[in-house]
């Protein structure tokens, strides 16, 4: 079964999105939202460990969120596709079951 | 109701700073008599929600560890552990309480109600979930 | 498809309410149904009538009540929440010997079972929190 997960805190701030990574399995998905987006910025220590899990999760980031913290899209680590909140609603019906990650 | 759905409850974080251990666990006792399938995962500060020795009259806080004790009786038997927290943060099972459940289909028999598991094992398990509570 | 809904967090501390505010928007929007939005936690802050936010600032509370009117959305607050943090309907007000409550309308207090038969009877359940 595939399961969305979504992270809301910072990597730099909380071990969250870190957790997440390491109990998402394969093939499920990971989306990033409200201070979560910062991690899908290039050239951050979080970048390497992202990178590495490109091959077996796929990544996504809230737009919404993006624009309201000025992130712009050029600024995101390859592979990294952004969704606004009808890619959220979509993204969780795709999937099997949602986890929020707090 | 005859619908039996995967209930999982994801706690992560530590009991008295924040409330939210304490009211998860307000929500399990009451999900408890919905007859679901009920399992409950500590990862992060979450483990230390298990610790023994808890001991609140110096924070004028209600302790509320004896109630983990208590969801046996409620049929809540799954409680997994993620190894990887339990070692991050120096512990081992022997620092968690001893919580068992009676199997009333094995003449009572007393069983662990806490299996430690590690982070695979754990996502294995989750993602066999239909819904998710995370605190 | 059908969503339920659980929010964690108060108004304004924290974007959760917001987020799980766009998201029923957007869902409902695409016609999809929402079967229950439970407040939990200090989520439940989400259902004074009473906070004034600034003009230039949204009004959580509004905004929920208004998507509510809207699309008939079932609002619930969880009532040991609530009482623990001082978001009180007239019946409980009454019961608890206070002088004044306080829910906004279109909020209904009900108990923790509310959030389980959501979890039940929902396609998927999406949890917004801190």
């Amino acid at each position: 079964m595939a399961m969305l997960h979504t992270v809301n805190k910072s990597s730099f701030d909380r071990n969250t999105f870190e957790s997440c990574l390491r109990l998402a399995k394969e093939g499920s998905s990971v989306l990033l939202i409200e201070d979560g987006v910062y991690a899908a910025m290039k050239n951050t220590t979080a970048a390497e460990q992202i990178n590495s899990a490109m091959g077996t999760l796929t990544f996504y980031v809230l737009g919404p969120d993006m624009d309201a913290r000025g992130i712009k899209a050029d600024a995101l680590i390859d592979g990294f596709k952004i969704v606004d909140y009808n890619g959220f609603v979509d993204l969780s019906i795709e999937h099997d079951s949602v986890q929020s990650w707090l | 109701m005859s619908t039996i759905k995967k209930f999982f409850y994801v706690n992560r974080k530590a009991p008295y700073g924040t409330v939210y251990a304490l009211e998860s666990l307000e929500v399990v006792l009451i999900g408890a008599a919905f007859e679901q399938d009920v399992t409950l995962a500590f990862i992060d500060d979450g483990v230390y929600q298990l610790m023994k020795n808890q001991s609140t009259a110096g924070i004028g806080m209600k302790n509320f560890s004896p109630t983990y004790k208590a969801l046996g009786d409620y049929d809540v038997t799954k409680l997994y552990v993620e190894k990887e927290s339990l070692e991050a943060r120096g512990l081992t099972i022997d620092d968690l309480m001893d919580l068992k459940w009676e199997d009333e289909d094995d003449d009572w028999a007393e069983n662990d109600s806490i299996r430690v598991v590690t982070s695979a094992e754990l996502a294995d398990i989750m993602s066999e979930q239909d819904v998710v509570l995370s605190f | 498809m059908k969503f339920g809904i659980m929010i964690n967090e108060g108004p304004y501390n924290h974007q959760a309410a917001d987020s799980a505010y766009q998201f029923a928007k957007a869902a409902l929007e695409k016609g999809h149904e929402i079967f229950r939005v439970f407040f939990y936690h200090d989520g439940v802050n989400n259902a004074t009538r009473l906070a004034v936010p600034p003009q230039d600032d949204r009004n959580v509370t509004k905004m929920w009540q208004e998507l509510a009117e809207a699309h008939k959305l079932d609002l619930v607050v969880c009532i040991a929440a609530a009482q623990r943090r001082g978001i009180l309907d007239a019946d409980e007000a009454k019961r608890q010997g206070k002088d004044a409550d306080n829910i906004a309308s279109g909020f209904r207090i009900s108990g923790l079972g509310q959030l389980i038969e959501a979890g039940i009877q929902a396609d998927r359940l999406l949890v917004f929190g801190d």
